[in-house]
């Protein structure tokens, strides 16, 4: 196995990535970042593996925590209650993992396998199972590629430690798996279904811990250097500019536990009198220019900050901001029929066909 | 009713009396190093036409900047115990955690973290360790601690562990000034944690501050209450002010455009407010300044807590101009303006000369500044117009034109016309505009918590009560109280159609019987 050194200043990049491929949802990287420059003043190192250097038959764990980002905001979810939730699935499988993954690269849980790895001593696979972040569970590459859906496993900091032995589908594991979190006190260190490396291999998107780090440095040198962020972002990525403008409206509402809403914009410099909206569930789903799709899910839809190029949040995106909306493309598997089912508009309630920014 | 205004600046502090809706008199006097002097000389100078002369005061109101400068440069700070209640979560992030470092030495007296806090829905986390804290007091105590910030999980949905720890800390230690996270503020433990600690951290300044205060008024011969101005444009009395100085760090900006809205009768506008150095700009809704709905940095300090939703830049009467290629700001001479100002006899050449030398402002020598022609100061005009427009741009919230009131000594370089704006409006006094937003500042209340499975009007109208006992006991006239944000967030992933409510309403002082 080749093993690449994780330093403090990726993990500080990816935390900047990691929320750019939130595309608007999957909480903000910042509590997982602080907790990560604390590992590391106190020593500990984590180390990165391609997918392609795991054996067939290793087995790796894929972390993340689940619940509402507001809660995660006051209980400060600590790096040993993650590490729990490993430790848990390794005692009820009877094996142990040789390295730990990422289920979301977007937002709070592309940083958080590395703060179970520091503890466990285990390296992260530089894949993930959205390329991004999703609302829900089953909306992941391992979902669309029929891949087993349990064990799993959901721990809370004050040793309530519960194993989901086994569901027939994703959706139900989703739904049990809520359950469980609501309880907690809606929120839950959960170690999902366990994966062999040949399982990783042809169901993982590949190479995104490197993505976000690669884009996290692009936009903290330009921010350094005094360069255009954005600009820095789409040199590093096959991205495409949609659109430059201000927030004029705001609207969001929670529906089946999920804050769906819509954003209108006002354009600036060359999109000025160009009107364009982005519908959300947690995250972007769908922008729409004078009125026409002009980007949908499963394509990535960033919201960037004008001046920083830092991502900009559904839950936190307010009037008067200044914002400069791309697209990066979506990873291959939620472009298929199967993948669609999942992931495309019709999966968000939209009767759309996909169409995708960068098809043409 | 009759009220007198003061804000204390950098350089100066504004007087202003107001009486029956109008400013009777506003005076300048230069700030002091001891406070009370300078207040004391304003109030004379206000008093010196005999405008004070046997009449009732219902009121001297104070903004200040003192606060937020002791936390920016790192002076006059006390060391703190901090106290969290939450255990067994969040150990990994203790407080003063994400600080930068020179600052948590001078404020980091020791951190106690211990069992406590609650959920999102007001069940209790774990129960709170009444051992544990009355074990933490005792070392602190030992520590020479005098000065304690107490956080708890979701304290702002349930104070009651905060409450609790607090009786238990003044048992062991009875003369501790103690401040509880949920006295200030929102959702976001370290955030509202680092707020708490911060003002925690002013408990000597502030006492010794306020009481500098109150000796002025004294010593001057009023008889009137005193009230400090907060960051939201609304008074607190002077015990509750002295225990939360946090709440008045940004006052000064926001006394100004509170003045502005008052001096134009405009609820509704952008305001900026041009100074020696900087200019802030921010928008009024129903008289009020908008608030930063995110965090904001004090001194490298992530916070959260009532703050206006300002830009500054940096453009004032005293920027620097260079002529070749045309520039304005940021740097200024500041306070040194009629000493360094070419037109005074300096060598730097600012906005102020070259408005000496337009015949916009008749102040210093003329002669000194013939030399720049008319196009040339058209140019510097324009420059910084250009810089005014870019920021009053970038804090709007709606499209269309809108009326904007400029106001503050560099007032004049906000020309009559400006994209955007469909008024540019100067007013009279509008150089005492934050000692006139203090005098006429109001009371708030406000409530910010999560409510479960009532309907959205019910949540609303709950938390409306609750906010408008808060301003009550914080001094307000009831039947004056009127609801001026309201603002409703669904949760995602919360069952039970959660809902988080936060309303603030404001109301008139009550008159002392």
């Amino acid at each position: 196995m080749s093993l690449r050194e994780i330093t403090l200043d990726d993990i500080e990049s990816l935390a900047v990535g990691a929320w750019i491929l939130g595309t608007g949802g999957g909480g903000s990287p910042y509590l997982p970042l602080l907790n990560m420059r604390r590992l590391y003043r106190e020593g500990y190192r984590v180390q990165l593996i391609d997918a392609a250097d795991l054996g067939d038959d290793a087995l790796v764990g894929t972390v993340a925590n689940m619940g509402a980002p507001l809660v995660g905001q006051e209980r400060l979810t600590d790096s040993l209650t993650l590490a729990r939730a490993v430790e848990v699935m390794q005692e009820h499988l009877g094996r142990k993992f040789v390295a730990l993954m990422s289920m979301e690269i977007g937002g709070a849980n592309g940083v958080r396998p590395f703060m179970a790895a520091a503890h466990l001593g285990l390296p992260v696979v530089d894949s993930d199972t959205m390329g991004r972040a999703y609302p829900e569970a089953q909306m992941t590459s391992v979902s669309v590629g029929g891949l087993t859906p349990y064990p799993l496993t959901a721990v809370d900091v004050r040793g309530l430690e519960s194993v989901v032995h086994k569901v027939p589908t994703w959706k139900w594991a989703e739904r049990v798996v809520r359950k469980i979190c609501v309880e907690y006190g809606s929120v839950a260190a959960t170690c999902q279904p366990p994966r062999t490396g040949a399982e990783v291999k042809k169901g993982g998107i590949h190479g995104t811990t490197t993505k976000a780090i690669a884009i996290g440095h692009a936009v903290r040198e330009a921010q350094r250097t005094h360069q255009d962020p954005v600009a820095a972002i789409l040199a590093v990525e096959p991205g495409k500019l949609l659109y430059t403008g201000k927030v004029v409206d705001v609207a969001r509402r929670a529906t089946e536990g999920f804050l769906r809403g819509v954003v209108r914009f006002e354009g600036i410099d060359d999109w000025r009198g160009t009107a364009f909206e982005i519908n959300f569930q947690n995250e972007w789903i769908i922008a729409k220019c004078d009125g026409r799709p002009a980007a949908m899910t499963p394509d990535l839809i960033c919201v960037l900050n004008s001046d920083t190029g830092e991502a900009v949040g559904s839950e936190t995106i307010r009037y008067g901001q200044r914002v400069t909306v791309i697209a990066l493309p979506s990873p291959p598997v939620f472009l298929s029929d199967e993948g669609l089912k999942y992931v495309g508009p019709r999966a968000f309630g939209y009767d759309l066909d996909f169409r995708s920014v960068f098809s043409s | 009713m009759r009220r007198i205004g003061i804000d204390v600046g950098g350089t100066n502090t504004d007087a202003v009396l107001i009486e029956d809706g109008k400013v009777v008199r506003a005076v300048k006097a230069p700030t002091s190093e001891d406070v009370t002097t300078g207040i004391l000389d304003s109030l004379r100078s206000l008093g010196a036409t005999g405008a004070l002369k046997d009449k009732r005061i219902d009121g001297v109101m104070i903004g200040t900047t003192h606060f937020i400068n002791a936390v920016v440069q790192r002076r006059h700070l006390t060391k703190v115990g901090a106290l969290r209640l939450g255990m067994p979560a969040s150990a990994s992030l203790p407080p003063f955690c994400d600080w930068p470092e020179d600052l948590a030495e001078l404020v980091r007296g020791g951190v106690w973290m211990v069992e406590g806090g609650h959920e999102y829905d007001g069940r209790p986390f774990m129960p709170l360790d009444e051992a544990a804290v009355t074990k933490a007091a005792e070392e602190m105590k030992a520590a020479g601690l005098r000065s304690v910030g107490i956080s708890s999980i979701f304290s702002p949905l349930d104070p009651g562990h905060e409450k609790r720890a607090a009786e238990l800390v003044a048992a062991v230690i009875p003369d501790a000034a103690i401040t509880c996270s949920s006295d200030l503020g929102r959702i976001g433990l370290l955030e509202r944690e680092n707020a708490g600690l911060l003002n925690a951290a002013l408990a000597d300044l502030s006492r010794d501050t306020i009481a500098a205060f109150e000796k002025a008024i004294r010593d001057s011969g009023l008889d009137a209450p005193l009230f400090i101005t907060q960051n939201d444009g609304t008074v607190a009395e002077a015990a509750q002010a002295r225990r939360l100085p946090v709440y008045s760090f940004a006052s000064g900006a926001t006394n100004s455009m509170r003045g502005a809205a008052y001096l134009s009768g405009l609820a509704d506008a952008m305001v900026i407010d041009v100074g020696g150095t900087t200019a802030d700009v921010g928008q009024l809704k129903h008289g009020f300044p908008r608030e930063a709905n995110s965090v904001v940095k004090i001194g490298g300090v992530r916070t959260l807590f009532r703050m206006p939703d300002l830009l500054s830049i940096g453009l004032g009467g005293g920027s620097h101009v260079t002529l070749d290629p045309i520039k304005v700001g940021p740097v200024s001479v500041g306070y040194r303006l009629l000493k360094d100002g070419i037109a005074f006899g300096g060598k730097q050449l600012t906005t102020t000369d070259v408005a000496v030398a337009a015949g916009v402002l008749a102040l210093g020598d003329k002669s000194k500044v013939a030399y720049l022609d008319k196009a040339t100061c058209d140019k510097v005009f324009a420059e910084a117009a250009r810089l005014a427009e870019e920021a009053i741009d970038r804090m709007k919230t709606e499209a269309g034109d809108v009326p904007l009131i400029a106001v503050g000594g560099g007032a004049f370089l906000v020309p009559d016309k400006l994209p955007g704006v469909s008024q540019v409006i100067h007013v009279e006094h509008g150089d005492c505009a934050n000692a006139v937003g203090a005098a006429i500042a109001q009371v708030a209340g406000e409530c910010d918590q999560i409510f479960k499975d009532l309907t959205r009007g019910d949540a609303i109208a709950a938390a409306r009560d609750i906010a408008n006992d808060r301003a009550v006991t914080a001094g307000a006239d009831r039947a004056s109280l009127q609801t001026i944000e309201s603002e409703d967030m669904p949760l995602a992933y919360l069952p039970g159609n959660s809902v988080r409510v936060r309303v603030r309403v404001v109301g008139d002082v009550k008159a002392t019987a």
